[in-house]
């Protein structure tokens, strides 16, 4: 399994949903908040959704930008606001929660 | 700071610093970067948890400190690390290695051999999992000996307790705290190095000042008392007085002390002084805590001693302020940054006495015998004036400093036959044989006449002296 950027399209680009998932190599929790993420995201988005892999390994500089701390971390750049979950993202809920998809 | 700490801090091992809010930690461990890039050519990272960039250039741009420019030649990298609690959400296991990352590549990106990280503690409120950030703590520190950099690591004070996370289990090599009281309306701040595994140091709180040049440490006491004696005298500008001094004078670098009561021309020697060491092309720092220098230069023309052209010149610097103005030790260190800048040949003090009313006998004598260390060190003549009551030998004061000083000419007012004279002694001056006859002292226009006194007090006969 090869993932160094992944891409998945959707088919209505007007409501995409933009996710980032920061990882630092392959490692067990970057590959499994990966999984868990897609598992997520076919579940409550599907056809909405858009995620991007960024390996900070492989790329360092870009840690700043959406500040980075842990690993792995789950950006939603789109819709705003701006939403960070961290964690290898096994806690459904939370994950829900945090990306503002469940009423709390 | 380098003197106490033995060297300066360890090599390749973290620092913890902690102090309240307030009380100088960023600008230590920003200072403690731009010194190790403009000074040693060791590059810097400073992880920011609180200010952004542009904040911190300019907080410190007041100090003399150009983050920007020292950024653009890559000897600074500063990274701010933005924590927002509400943004966060937890879902899972993490560690923080995107922290390890961000630090990585700016350490890399610059070869920084020195790190600053203020203040970690952020983490602790915001991230839910104190746990994770505990063992993420400790892998940190470990990392940072590995990667070899030597950092600086603030903290804030706790109730009780040294940092409030507790963060000292994670930095036992070196721990520093920064203290700032406020006493009588005088603030005062206070630094000691309270852990410093493997080297001596000292255990004492030292006053420090943050100026227009960072952070400036009082010089502690050289307590082996190892100052070289020079043997070389100068002329005290009055060829009577040095005559009352074996012939020659004071011994270059000794500490002069001038006393008497109010209004005998105490001043005035000093002035006699100044004005032969400015002839002979030697610089001065006149610091005066009780006459402004316009006065001082007045008055001692009336007596024929034109210190004008000195200033002029540049030989003669006049520094003015009140005693009671800031507290001892602000004091102490402007004088120390104006003696190490300016390098002067003599340095006077007058009068110390108002130094009494800001703090102890006890404190004043540490502090004078500070500033005497230091200027024997420096072989610095240094005079200082000081009043007293009628009755000298009573006079606390005097007693508690004269130890110090190696020359003591006492000034007296003299009644007899109805008339007052004034008279001048040496009461003690080491390393010489001195006069110990009381001699007549005079101002006059033409300058200060010293003479001997007759059995009933009266001046007999006085030769022109000065000017």
């Amino acid at each position: 399994m090869q993932k160094p950027k992944a891409r998945t399209r959707s088919r209505t680009p007007e409501k995409t949903w933009e996710l980032r998932l920061y990882v630092a190599g392959q490692t067990p929790k970057s590959l499994a908040a990966f999984a868990n993420l897609k598992k997520i995201c076919e579940e409550h988005l599907a056809g909405q959704y858009h995620i991007e892999v960024i390996d900070l390994l492989k790329q360092p500089q870009l840690a700043s930008g959406d500040q980075i701390l842990a690993i792995p971390t789950l950006v939603r750049k789109l819709p705003q606001p701006i939403r960070k979950i961290i964690g290898d993202l096994s806690n459904t809920e939370r994950v829900l929660v945090g990306l503002n998809l469940r009423q709390e | 700071m380098d003197e106490i700490t033995g060297g300066g801090l360890p090599t390749g091992r973290p620092t913890l610093v902690a102090g309240s809010a307030g009380c100088g930690k960023t600008l230590f461990a920003m200072e403690f970067l731009v010194n190790g890039a403009m000074h040693y050519d060791e590059p810097g990272v400073f992880i920011a948890f609180e200010e952004n960039a542009e904040e911190l250039a300019q907080n410190v741009a007041s100090l003399g400190f150009d983050v920007k420019e020292l950024m653009k030649q890559k000897k600074l990298s500063i990274d701010y690390v933005r924590v927002e609690r509400t943004e966060i959400e937890e879902a899972g296991e993490y560690d923080l290695d995107g922290l390890f990352i961000r630090l990585g590549h700016a350490i890399d990106s610059i070869g920084a051999k020195r790190v600053a990280m203020d203040t970690i503690e952020v983490l602790f409120g915001a991230l839910p999992n104190q746990g994770i950030l505990r063992a993420e703590l400790h892998r940190l520190f470990r990392w940072l000996k590995d990667k070899g950099v030597t950092a600086v690591v603030t903290a804030e004070r706790g109730e009780g307790t040294m940092t409030r996370f507790g963060l000292e289990e994670y930095v036992a090599d070196c721990v520093i705290t920064l203290d700032h009281r406020v006493t009588e309306q005088v603030s005062t701040r206070r630094l000691r190095i309270v852990k410093y595994r493997g080297t001596l140091h000292g255990t004492n709180e030292y006053p420090f000042l943050i100026g227009k040049n960072g952070i400036s440490v009082l010089p502690i006491t050289s307590l082996a008392l190892e100052h070289e004696a020079p043997s070389e005298r100068m002329s005290t500008g009055i060829k009577e007085l040095d005559d009352m001094l074996d012939g020659k004078g004071f011994y270059v670098g000794s500490s002069i002390l001038i006393s008497g009561t109010a209004g005998t021309g105490k001043t005035s020697i000093t002035s006699a002084f100044v004005d032969a060491a400015c002839r002979r092309g030697e610089r001065c720092l006149y610091f005066a805590f009780e006459e402004s220098p316009s006065q001082i230069v007045r008055n001692m023309y009336s007596i024929g001693i034109d210190l004008a052209p000195h200033v002029k010149k540049g030989n003669l610097q006049f520094y003015a302020t009140r005693p009671t103005l800031y507290g001892l030790e602000m004091h102490l260190v402007t004088m120390y940054d104006l003696i190490k800048e300016k390098k002067p040949q003599v340095v006077v003090l007058d009068p110390i006495t108002d130094f009494f009313a800001i703090g102890s006998i006890g404190e004043v004598k540490a502090a004078l015998t500070r500033m005497i260390d230091f200027l024997k060190t420096e072989q610095i003549t240094a005079l200082f004036t000081s009043y007293t009551s009628e009755d000298q030998s009573a006079d606390q004061t005097i007693v508690g400093v004269s130890s110090l000083i190696d020359t003591w000419l006492s000034l007296r007012n003299l009644e007899s036959n109805g008339e007052r004279h004034r008279g001048l002694f040496v009461l003690k001056s080491r390393g010489m044989a001195h006069s110990n006859e009381i001699r007549s002292f005079q101002l006059t226009a033409e300058g200060i006449k010293i003479g001997t006194m007759d059995f009933a007090g009266r001046s007999i006969r006085s030769v022109a002296g000065g000017g």
